[in-house]
């Protein structure tokens, strides 16, 4: 069985002396669990989104007259009901934060220069927070009776 | 083949015994990425005509273009068996070892190129800086870690146990997965392949006491989050180590461990 954090052995300190073996690298600071909660966020986001989307798809579109019934009454008889408040909030926030990390990913990825990859995820935030609070804004204050 | 060229005795130094094997010899071009830092701003091709048996590896090529064509070519070689890892090279595009690539596998009638591997500093022709990559497989901490009393005997280990991390075992630290990485190839400080499998080897052996460590270091920014399972790795690896099973292994122990 392998060592848990308990019994972990202090390899620094005693003992045969090694030479520092991670003297050479510029130094990880990042002792978080991030990484890994962003690994495990895609991987739940992406099978609730399968539901989520393909559902909001087959509703839209397809079921009870699709594309051709929607309009405004339309939204406001689902948004009248809590069931799709929820379901259209989850997705929004799923949805958005999956792209987000995935673009986040690609940025590392690609982005050579440490300036570059600042302002492209500065860019990225901003558009992810102002497409979280529209959302949600409209989701919790649609009112149906705005026309009238 | 239409290269095939008879081979008549030509009866100097050892060509005699080729000739007495009865191999038949075939001309291969082999197009070489030639660097000097001295003399040239950028690599360029260069095409080397050799005879080669179709069973000899490119290795052998390589070593008879350096012995009679141009002694300035220069690249790593060592046990030339395919276990010191010297000789990782980019041929026909894909990482492998110049002393496991036979001729006959690859198509003969095209120039067959070689290049040095990529995402490492080229220094002189196919040799590479091998500098951060060792220092990633250094930071994993590849050596026993234990606690205690030192054992008066050796420390066992049931066989099931040994099977556990027997495949990243057989590492030879080539760099070849590494270097086939896209996401080293774009992020040098990427721990990349050979440095978690090398972890892998200690993480599940079950007389190590430094898995928590490792994979605490394998949990940073740039650790096992980084792979994006391309699977070139597992593709490279001239010694068969089903790689990116490993970095999945390692992210299945972490994600269990903390969550």
């Amino acid at each position: 069985m392998s060592a848990t954090i308990e019994n972990a052995p202090k390899i620094h300190g005693g003992g045969p002396s090694i030479e520092s073996p991670r003297s050479k690298r510029s130094p990880r600071s990042t002792k978080t669990n991030f990484e890994l909660y962003g690994w495990l966020f895609m991987r739940l986001s992406g099978i609730l989104l399968v539901v989520l989307v393909l559902g909001h798809l087959l509703i839209q579109l397809v079921l009870d007259g699709g594309v051709s019934r929607i309009g405004f009454a339309f939204v406001a008889g689902r948004w009248s009901s809590p069931f799709w408040q929820s379901w259209d909030l989850i997705m929004l926030w799923l949805a958005e934060l999956h792209g987000v990390n995935g673009l986040r990913t690609i940025i590392n990825d690609y982005a050579e220069r440490d300036q570059t990859r600042f302002w492209l995820k500065a860019l990225l935030y901003t558009s992810a927070l102002i497409v979280l609070f529209l959302g949600t804004l409209v989701i919790f204050t649609f009112d149906p009776n705005i026309g009238s | 083949m239409t290269a095939v060229v008879e081979e008549t005795a030509p009866g100097k130094g050892h060509g005699a015994t080729a000739a007495e094997r009865d191999h038949t010899l075939i001309t291969i071009t082999l197009r070489i990425r030639r660097f000097n830092p001295e003399t040239d701003a950028e690599p360029y091709w260069q095409d080397f005509k050799v005879e080669a048996d179709p069973t000899e590896r490119i290795l052998t090529a390589m070593m008879k273009i350096k012995a009679e064509q141009d002694g300035s070519l220069t690249f790593r070689r060592s046990c030339a068996h395919g276990i010191c890892g010297s000789d990782a090279m980019r041929i026909n595009g894909r990482n492998r070892l110049a002393c496991k690539t036979l001729v006959k596998d690859l198509d003969m009638a095209k120039p067959i190129t070689v290049e040095a591997i990529k995402g490492l500093k080229l220094e002189k022709d196919l040799v590479v800086d091998m500098d951060p990559f060792m220092q990633a497989y250094k930071d994993v901490m590849p050596f026993l870690i234990t606690s205690g009393n030192e054992p008066t005997r050796e420390r066992l280990q049931s066989p099931e146990d040994r099977e556990r991390f027997d495949d990243t075992t057989k590492c030879i630290l080539c760099a070849a997965c590494t270097t086939s990485c896209p996401v080293f190839w774009s992020d040098g400080q990427y721990f990349g392949p050979a440095a978690i499998v090398n972890a892998h080897r200690f993480i599940f052996d079950s007389r190590d006491e430094g898995a928590e460590e490792r994979l605490e270091i394998l949990n940073e920014k740039e650790g096992v989050w980084r792979c994006r399972t391309t699977f070139n790795c597992t593709e490279a690896c001239p010694r068969g180590i089903e790689v990116t099973k490993a970095i999945q292994e390692v992210k299945r122990a972490l994600i269990f461990r903390r969550v």
